[in-house]
């Protein structure tokens, strides 16, 4: 710790933070000059809930990863599960799944664009953007039945076809969408007191965004030109044609930049995903319950940047290992590094501009003893021990 | 009789009783502008249209728990809601709403009411830091410093009528335009306008420059630990504040409410909503900037502003004009 630095902590629980998550951050003054994360307090064990589930039982159980981009995590599980099965996953199939993802893009990014504006106290442009996210999650609701986990996916195809009259109202909303993207760009590069918040501030340079293996808009405003929809494509997306939005100015007007235009870019894609989707079956109809033994990863672009999971199969129903890398990990090292040297009043901006998903992110908790709080870590078989003996002695059961 | 009398001032109109159901509506006004320009519809269920929203509020928080922090100043704790609230009543006392006289006025209340409306910022201030709490400190020590910010710029462009109508009297100032017929001074004193406006949106803590209570920074600022009747008392006197601070503008910069009892209280209901409502349009169209941002914008832009506004004022003074 430098001379004339105070500690001063974030979190678990702070106005700022959607979830819970800790920052201790080293500040001059008003300057901050260092940060730490400590995560962990999210960890829900999904991955060893995983073990004890058939693949279509997980696929639910992933879908609750994260209430934002649920859709990412099955597609990525699906994809891997479909892999090891050897699986020709039916064309409507697949376009229908890329009409998902880029819906939930688009909600998911205008989503973000209005907490990043509450977190500077814009709140207009907050209620701006939130009215227009109903109008996606009212198609994504019609199209899948649910508002947020979309449930969609399943395990060589999807579960639901799309009508026609719902087809024309996804047109629609592109358009109506692309007007009010327009005016966004507008707003969040012209607004005086908008820009003076997020202009040079949470700086990232591009070398060290790649040393931090930063991926998504964050990598992407940062002018690392990556997009796994481009660079590794899966599904449909070798058939659409897009452009991978990237930003020189490496701070937080960038990120709000690249993630407008990538919208942009989702309506467009929708457009032409509507126009090309063939006739024909949705998914596979006989799809084998075993899955032979094997491993396979799965690289996939969510909202936030590239989700990676990994299946492990060993020829029974249920996988013998899941893993899941949620984009937030990769980015946010890298952002806790691009606070240093703005103010105070920009950590809840800097922090938010990578659209932090805490709940994705908690894969483990590690847990240490602290002989100097007395705080020890017990074993399953000292708990259970524990537990039988209290309700033997106090509720007078026997077990 | 005399007492009595004085204690209706005092308490009925222009004091307590009215300034409070006033500016309730004026902060439902306020609310539903906000609102309407956020594509939200605003209060709509208590009362016509939602305007009692504000009362119900504020009786919600009168009935709430009221928790006085174990490790704050108890004492000071207590009493400084009702400073703050008194203070902004009577600056509300000065104006000159009761047919162009205030039911007090003498030479000299301009600066008097200044000095009061300025009391709920310090009493804001001791109470973020008697409350002992982090955000409640940082929230603090932000009033004060945006309080050296604006607080100039805004004597600085009050200044201004003083000077045009040769008196220190808020009730002089407003009836100068009836009594010399000279109302195009109203329109040349656009830039001090201007600034005491965006000052008021300053001192009331409003997006932009709500930068003391900014709740994704540090929570309601020096209101974090308030609850219940106190922080009730807190929002009652904000209000107020609003009212008295824009009546204030109203009175010296839109001349005034003059025209006999009811011209005079049309006159005050449209200035001080006409006030309000560009309050509400700033607020709506705005990002929160940074403490640092509001100190560099009221040294850079505002001060300027007020005393080029000043000098216009001075050197028309000088030749004669005015």
């Amino acid at each position: 710790m430098a001379e004339n630095t105070i500690k001063i902590p974030v979190g678990p629980q702070h106005p700022f933070l959607k979830e819970p998550c800790k920052f201790e951050f080293e500040i001059k003054g008003e300057e901050i000059c260092g940060a730490t994360i400590r995560m962990g307090y999210n960890h829900r064990g999904m991955e060893k809930a995983c073990e004890d589930r058939n693949y279509y039982q997980c696929l639910y159980l992933l879908e609750r990863i994260c209430g934002i981009c649920s859709h990412s995590h099955t597609t990525a599980f699906v994809q891997a599960v479909e892999n090891l099965l050897e699986l020709e996953v039916p064309k409507r199939g697949l376009y229908l799944r890329a009409l998902v993802c880029e819906l939930e893009r688009l909600h998911s990014h205008l989503l973000w664009l209005g907490v990043a504006a509450h977190e500077v106290g814009f709140d207009t442009l907050f209620m701006y953007t939130w009215r227009d996210r109903e109008l996606v999650m009212n198609i994504l609701e019609e199209i899948s039945g649910n508002r947020v986990n979309y449930a969609i996916n399943t395990v060589g195809g999807v579960r639901r076809d799309i009508t026609a009259d719902q087809r024309k109202k996804l047109l629609e909303i592109s358009t109506v969408l692309k007007e009010r993207l327009a005016y966004y760009a507008n707003i969040g590069t012209n607004e005086p007191s908008f820009i003076a918040r997020i202009q040079g501030v949470g700086k990232m340079s591009r070398e060290r965004a790649i040393e931090k293996c930063a991926v998504g808009p964050f990598a992407r405003a940062s002018n690392v030109d990556i997009d796994v929809r481009r660079d590794d494509p899966y599904g449909i997306y070798p058939e659409l044609e897009f452009k991978v939005i990237t930003s020189e100015s490496c701070d937080i007007l960038g990120r709000v930049v690249v993630r407008v235009l990538e919208m942009v870019e989702s309506c467009k894609m929708i457009e032409q995903i509507l126009q090309k989707m063939p006739e024909g079956e949705i998914a596979v109809q006989k799809v084998p319950r075993r899955v032979p033994a094997g491993t396979a990863v799965s690289r996939y672009e969510a909202p936030r940047g590239e989700d990676v999971h990994f299946v492990r199969s060993n020829g029974t129903d249920k996988p013998e290992r899941v893993k899941v890398r949620a984009p937030t990990l990769c980015n946010l090292e890298a952002a806790a590094e691009s606070v240093v040297g703005s103010y105070v009043a920009d950590i809840p901006i800097a922090i938010a501009s990578i659209d932090p998903c805490f709940s994705c992110t908690d894969r483990m908790t590690v847990l240490l003893n602290d002989n100097r709080r007395g705080v020890r870590v017990a074993t399953w078989e000292e708990l259970r021990r524990h537990g039988v003996d209290w309700y033997r002695q106090n509720k007078g059961i026997r077990f | 009789m005399e007492t009595v009398k004085v204690m209706l001032y005092i308490l009925v109109f222009p004091g307590f009783l009215f300034q409070m159901i006033y500016s309730t509506y004026l902060e439902w006004v306020d609310r539903k502008l906000y609102a309407r320009m956020q594509n939200r519809r605003g209060p709509l269920y208590t009362g016509w249209s939602g305007v009692l929203q504000p009362v119900a509020d504020i009786v919600k928080l009168f009935a709430k728990e009221d928790v006085t922090p174990a490790a704050s100043d108890k004492f000071m704790f207590n009493i400084l809601p009702l400073v703050a609230l008194a203070s902004a009543c009577t600056a509300g006392l000065y104006l000159p709403v009761w047919h162009l006289t205030g039911f007090n006025s003498f030479q000299g209340d301009l600066v008097v009411v200044v000095y009061l409306l300025a009391m709920p910022s310090f009493v804001l201030f001791l109470a973020g830091w008697f409350s002992v709490s982090p955000f409640s400190l940082i929230g603090a020590t932000r009033v004060l410093t945006q309080l050296f910010a604006y607080e100039v710029p805004f004597f600085l462009a009050l200044l201004t009528p003083a000077v045009v109508a040769g008196s220190w009297k808020i009730a002089d100032i407003a009836k100068y335009p009836w009594a010399s017929g000279n109302w195009w001074v109203i329109p040349l004193q656009v830039l001090a306008f201007i600034v005491a406006v965006l000052a008021l949106q300053a001192k009331l803590e409003r997006v932009p420059f709500d930068i003391p209570e900014a709740e994704t920074e540090v929570v309601a600022g020096p209101l974090t630990e308030y609850s219940g009747k106190k922080l009730a008392v807190f929002r009652i006197q904000k209000d107020i504040s609003m009212y008295a601070g824009s009546a204030l503008i109203a009175a010296l910069f839109l001349g005034g409410f003059g025209g006999g009892l009811y011209l005079g209280a049309l006159q005050l209901v449209l200035k001080t909503l006409l006030v309000v409502a560009l309050l509400s349009v700033i607020r709506g169209a705005c990002a929160r900037i940074r403490i640092d941002q509001i100190v560099s914008f009221s040294w850079r832009y505002l001060a300027p502003m007020s005393i080029v506004q000043f000098l216009i004022v001075l050197l028309l003074k000088g030749g004669g004009v005015i």
